[in-house]
């Protein structure tokens, strides 16, 4: 078994003449809970598409476990994409087969309890839904699989404050020893708490990947005070 | 009891304090055990892994110790209680001091007012 989840050797991403990652050297253990953090048009969504094989390096390679990312890779990751790719004609039990079809290890049970505890009718249409109501479905699917790497791409932007913290508290009960976790977002100061490491990019380069407390320690101040620091317009 | 954190010292560190102020103030009594990792981590809302970074600490402070496979404990030994409430209280007091230093009393000023709040206290 790989020490590490997973790995980008020299990783760059070329689009035309612009550098939209640019030599990322990135090592991630297993079951840490990642913070990914950027202003926009950093290369935070181009990085996790790599991660999820959407997108192909141009110069660099990607091994999740060990093994670049392919067919073998899916299994184990678990991806929530910035926008939504399901058929919004669909009621949540039809999605939750598509996903049964798809996915070794959904946990439907797990997914329909979590339903239940957010209120939400599992024959509602998608279509008829709130944006946050959605994004809410969406991390009920992506959390129920029983996955090595999540990938969450922006997952609360949407949802309300309560909601937040619910989503939060099933990142935490789900965790996994062997699991981890990469959560990109914009809402530092609601996540913080639960992040192992922080990892900065900015211009498609990392600048900085640190532990949470050995920040904290350093600069003696939040994270989110950090950011608006570093990054400041 | 609320888990409460502010923004400037590792989350960790604000559990260690926060776990010894529980257990100095009775509400984890001696011999309890305490609740899982997992648990504790949940009703804070914090990393497990950051919970047990603090738990561990606390460990090596003696406050906690853990009986195998049986969980973690709170420590019997009040002597060593009653030292780290004196030690979290000698704390309160530097803070105090320096706070009322700030407003520009002397010592003599702050005794004769710390009497009058606690008379005022009694009544």
């Amino acid at each position: 078994m790989a020490e590490y989840i997973l790995q980008c050797n020299g990783l760059s991403k070329h689009f035309g003449s612009k550098f939209a990652l640019d030599q990322i050297q990135l090592n991630i253990k297993k079951g840490r809970i990642v913070g990914l953090l950027g202003p926009n048009g950093s290369g935070k969504t181009t990085l996790i598409k790599h991660l999820a094989g959407l997108l192909t390096p141009t110069t660099g390679e990607v091994l999740i476990n060990g093994v670049p990312v392919g067919v073998e890779t899916k299994k184990i990751v678990s991806y929530l994409p910035d926008r939504t790719y399901l058929n919004d004609w669909m009621k949540v039990n039809q999605i939750f087969d598509l996903f049964a079809d798809f996915y070794e290890d959904f946990d439907r049970s797990k997914a329909q309890d979590m339903l239940k505890r957010l209120d939400i009718n599992p024959e509602t249409k998608l279509k008829t839904m709130s944006k946050g109501t959605k994004e809410k479905v969406q991390l009920i699917l992506v959390m129920s699989r029983e996955a090595s790497l999540y990938l969450l791409d922006e997952p609360i932007g949407g949802v309300d404050p309560a909601a937040r913290d619910y989503i939060l508290d099933t990142v935490i009960t789900n965790y996994n020893a062997n699991a981890s976790i990469i959560i990109s977002t914009h809402l530092i100061s609601d996540i913080e708490k639960i992040l192992d490491d922080i990892l900065f990019i900015q211009n498609g380069k990392l600048i900085l990947n640190q532990s949470t407390d050995v920040i904290r320690e350093k600069y003696g101040q939040s994270i989110d005070k950090y950011f608006r620091e570093e990054f400041k317009c | 009891m609320q888990w409460i954190f502010n923004e400037d010292s590792p989350i960790y560190l604000q559990l260690i304090e926060q776990i010894q102020l529980r257990i100095v103030s009775g509400i984890y009594r001696p011999g309890l055990k305490l609740p899982s990792v997992r648990d504790l981590a949940k009703e804070a809302a914090v990393n497990p892994n950051t919970m047990q970074r603090a738990l561990a600490e606390l460990e090596t402070s003696l406050l906690i110790y853990s009986k195998r496979t049986a969980g973690r404990f709170v420590t019997e030994d009040l002597t060593l209680i009653l030292a780290v409430k004196k030690k979290l209280a000698q704390e309160k007091l530097k803070d105090f001091l320096m706070n009322m230093e700030g407003l520009g009393y002397t010592t003599e000023e702050v005794l004769i007012l710390l009497k009058e709040s606690l008379e005022k206290k009694e009544e």
